[in-house]
C-alpha cells in the first residue's frame, strides 16, 4: 500500500483559479504515476499554462491542493519545488550568461550539491544536445538551441517530475524528433507532464492524455483510448455524377450527408456500420462515378468539437 | 542560496556594459571632486596654520567627497536597481526563480545584496582616495568611518526602495524614473518645512545623512535607515507574493 502511494508523483485535486472575473481553471484534478508521460492538450487559452503554473508553484490556486510525491506544494513549497523541473511557455533564460554558467546557476538554485554540479551540468548538456555550445552566451543562440537550454534547465537537477509547457515550439523537425525521444527517455525514470496543441506529438510521446477546454478537463484517457476515440465515423467521397442526398442517405448505416463541394460529399455513419461496401456497389450499379474514397480520422479540432458539443448536450435538461 | 542569487545579479550586471560605464563615469566624477578639494585645501593651508582649532584634511577633503558620493548614489541607484525585477518580469525569467526551491525572502535578499555588492565597488574607490591622504598627513578615522557607515546605510536604503519600485512594473525605465522621483522627493521633502520640529525633517533622507557626514553616529539616524531598508524589502516580498496569489 505504501509502495503504491509513493509511486504517485503528482496529485492535483479540485484546482480552481480565476483572473478577475474570468475563470481560467475550473475543478481540475488528476494523478500522475512514476514513469508516466501525461499530455495536456487544448486550444490556446484553455488553461493549460495556468494549470502548469499552479503545479509548479508559480501561481497559487484559489482552491484545491497539489501534492508532489506526497508533499503538499502549498504548505511545504520548498521541499516540493525541489522535486520539480519546469519549462515555462517562454524559456526563462538569462541571455547574458553562457550555457554552462546558466545551467550551473539553475543547478545551484535547485540545491544540487557542489561536488555534483559539474556532472549534472554535463549530463543535462549531453541529453539536450548542447555539448558544443557550452561556452556561448545564450543570447547568441538560435531559438531552437535556446529552447533546448530551457529543457536542460528543467532537468539539470534530475527532478522527479518534469513539467514542460509546449517544449517543441520553435524547433525544426529533426530537433523535434530528438526532443520527443528525450521526453520518452525522461518518462522512463521521471514523471513528465507536457502541454501541446499538436495531436501527433501526444500520440508519439505520451502514455496518457488529458484534454482541456475552457479551464476544465473534458477528456482523460490512455493513448489507445484516444486513438479509438479519434477513429472517424465519416467518409469523404468524390462522385462525378452525385445522386440526390436521399439516395445516399438510404445506404445502410448512413446518418447524415453533407456537401463539401459539387462533387465531394461527406457521409457520416453509425459506429460499426461502415457503408463503404454498399457505397461502392451502389456507385457501380447506378453510375455515380466514384473517383475518391477516404475515411476521415477526426482531427484535433473535430475531437474538441465532439467533446465540447457532448458537454453542451449533456448539460441540456 | 542568497549568495548564489547575489552572485548571479553581479555577474549579469558585469556582463552588460552598463555596469562598467556607470563605474567609469562615477569614478571620474568622484576623482574630480577629490582633486578639487585637495586644491582647495592647498590654497587655504597657510591660513589654517594660524587658526587655533583648525579643521583637518578629513573635514575639508573627505567629508565633501562623501557628500558627493551620496548625491551620486541618489542618481545611480535608480539606473542599477531598475532591472532587478522589472527586467526579469519583462523577459519572463522570474519563473526560474519562482519554481526553484527558494523562498520569496531569499529571492528578494539575493537581489538586494547583489546590488549592494556592486555599490560597494562604487564606494570603494572614493574610500581608497581618502586613504591615500595618509601619504601626506593624518586622517580622522572616526570621521571617515562615520562617513562610510552613512554612505553604506544610504546605499542600502536606496537599493531597497529601488528594488521595491522595480517589482511594481515590467518596464525598467519606468522603475528607474519612479525610483529617482521617490528618492529626490525624500531628499528634498523638508525644503518647504518652516518649523524646525516639522515631521518633514524627520522623513528627509538628507537630514539623516548629514550627521554621519559630520562624523556623528546617532542611533536615531541608524534606526531611520534600518527601518527604511526593512520596510521596502518587506514590501517587495509581499508584492511578489501577491503577484503569485492575485491575478
Amino acid at each position: 500500500m505504501a509502495q503504491q502511494a509513493s509511486s504517485v508523483t503528482v496529485s492535483a485535486h479540485a484546482l480552481y483559479r480565476s483572473y478577475g472575473s474570468r475563470v481560467a481553471v475550473r475543478d481540475v484534478g488528476f494523478e500522475l504515476r512514476k514513469g508516466e508521460v501525461l499530455g495536456l492538450l487544448g486550444p490556446n487559452g484553455a488553461g493549460k499554462s495556468t494549470t502548469m503554473q499552479i503545479l509548479t508553484g508559480n501561481l497559487a490556486p484559489d482552491a484545491g491542493s497539489v501534492h508532489i510525491c506526497g508533499i503538499d506544494l502549498l504548505e511545504h513549497p520548498r521541499m516540493a519545488k525541489a522535486l520539480i523541473g519546469y519549462l515555462p511557455e517562454t524559456p526563462p533564460l538569462y541571455r547574458e550568461l553562457t550555457v554552462d554558467e546558466f545551467l550551473r546557476l539553475a543547478a545551484k538554485l535547485h540545491r544540487v550539491p557542489r561536488h555534483e554540479l559539474a556532472g549534472a551540468v554535463l549530463r543535462a548538456k549531453q541529453r539536450c544536445g548542447l555539448a558544443e555550445v557550452g561556452r556561448r552566451p545564450i543570447g547568441s543562440l538560435s531559438k531552437g538551441y535556446q529552447q533546448r537550454v530551457g529543457i536542460a534547465q528543467a532537468i539539470v537537477h534530475n527532478p522527479e517530475v518534469v513539467i514542460l509547457d509546449e517544449p517543441t515550439v520553435g524547433l525544426d523537425p529533426i530537433q523535434i524528433r530528438e526532443i520527443r525521444a528525450l521526453i520518452r527517455e525522461l518518462g522512463g525514470e521521471h514523471s513528465v507532464i507536457l502541454s501541446t496543441h499538436i495531436l501527433p506529438e501526444v500520440e508519439s510521446v505520451c502514455d496518457r492524455v488529458q484534454i482541456m477546454h475552457d479551464g476544465q478537463l473534458v477528456y482523460s484517457d490512455t493513448i489507445a483510448g484516444l486513438k479509438q476515440f479519434r477513429q472517424g465515423h465519416s467518409l469523404v467521397i468524390g462522385l462525378r455524377a452525385p445522386p440526390p442526398h436521399a439516395e445516399l442517405q438510404a445506404l445502410e448505416g448512413v446518418t447524415q450527408v453533407e456537401d463539401i463541394s459539387d462533387t465531394l460529399v461527406r457521409l457520416h455513419f453509425n459506429p460499426g456500420a461502415n457503408p463503404t461496401d454498399a457505397l461502392v456497389q451502389a456507385s457501380v450499379a447506378r453510375g455515380w462515378g466514384l473517383y475518391q474514397l477516404s475515411p476521415t480520422q477526426a482531427s484535433l479540432e473535430d475531437v474538441f468539437v465532439q467533446l465540447t458539443q457532448r458537454e453542451e448536450t449533456e448539460a441540456l435538461p | 542560496m542568497i549568495f548564489t542569487l547575489a552572485a548571479k545579479e553581479l555577474k549579469i550586471l558585469f556582463a552588460s556594459p552598463l555596469a562598467w560605464v556607470v563605474l567609469a563615469i562615477l569614478e571620474a566624477i568622484v576623482a574630480y571632486v577629490f582633486l578639487n578639494q585637495i586644491d582647495a585645501f592647498d590654497a587655504i593651508q597657510p591660513k589654517l596654520a594660524q587658526l587655533a582649532n583648525a579643521p583637518g584634511i578629513t573635514e575639508i577633503i573627505v567629508a565633501p567627497l562623501f557628500a558627493s558620493v551620496a548625491t551620486i548614489l541618489l542618481m545611480t541607484v535608480p539606473l542599477l536597481s531598475m532591472r532587478l525585477l522589472a527586467e526579469e518580469k519583462r523577459n519572463r525569467t522570474l519563473p526560474l526563480l519562482m519554481s526553484a526551491p527558494l523562498s520569496m525572502t531569499e529571492i528578494v535578499l539575493g537581489k538586494f545584496l547583489g546590488l549592494l555588492a556592486f555599490l560597494a565597488a562604487v564606494v570603494a574607490m572614493p574610500t581608497l582616495m581618502a586613504l591615500s591622504l595618509y601619504a601626506g598627513g593624518r586622517l580622522d578615522p572616526g570621521l571617515l568611518l562615520g562617513n562610510l557607515l552613512g554612505v553604506a546605510l544610504l546605499a542600502a536604503s536606496f537599493s531597497a526602495l529601488g528594488l521595491y519600485i522595480s517589482s511594481l512594473t515590467a518596464q525598467p525605465i519606468i522603475a528607474a524614473m519612479g525610483t529617482l522621483g521617490a528618492l529626490l522627493g525624500l531628499w528634498l521633502i523638508n525644503q518647504s518645512a518652516t518649523e524646525p520640529d516639522s515631521v518633514l525633517h524627520y522623513l528627509s533622507v538628507i537630514k539623516h545623512f548629514e550627521p554621519f557626514n559630520k562624523g556623528l553616529v546617532n542611533t536615531g539616524d541608524v534606526a531611520y535607515f534600518a527601518l527604511f531598508t526593512l520596510t521596502f524589502l518587506v514590501l517587495t516580498v509581499r508584492r511578489l507574493d501577491r503577484e503569485r496569489l492575485g491575478g
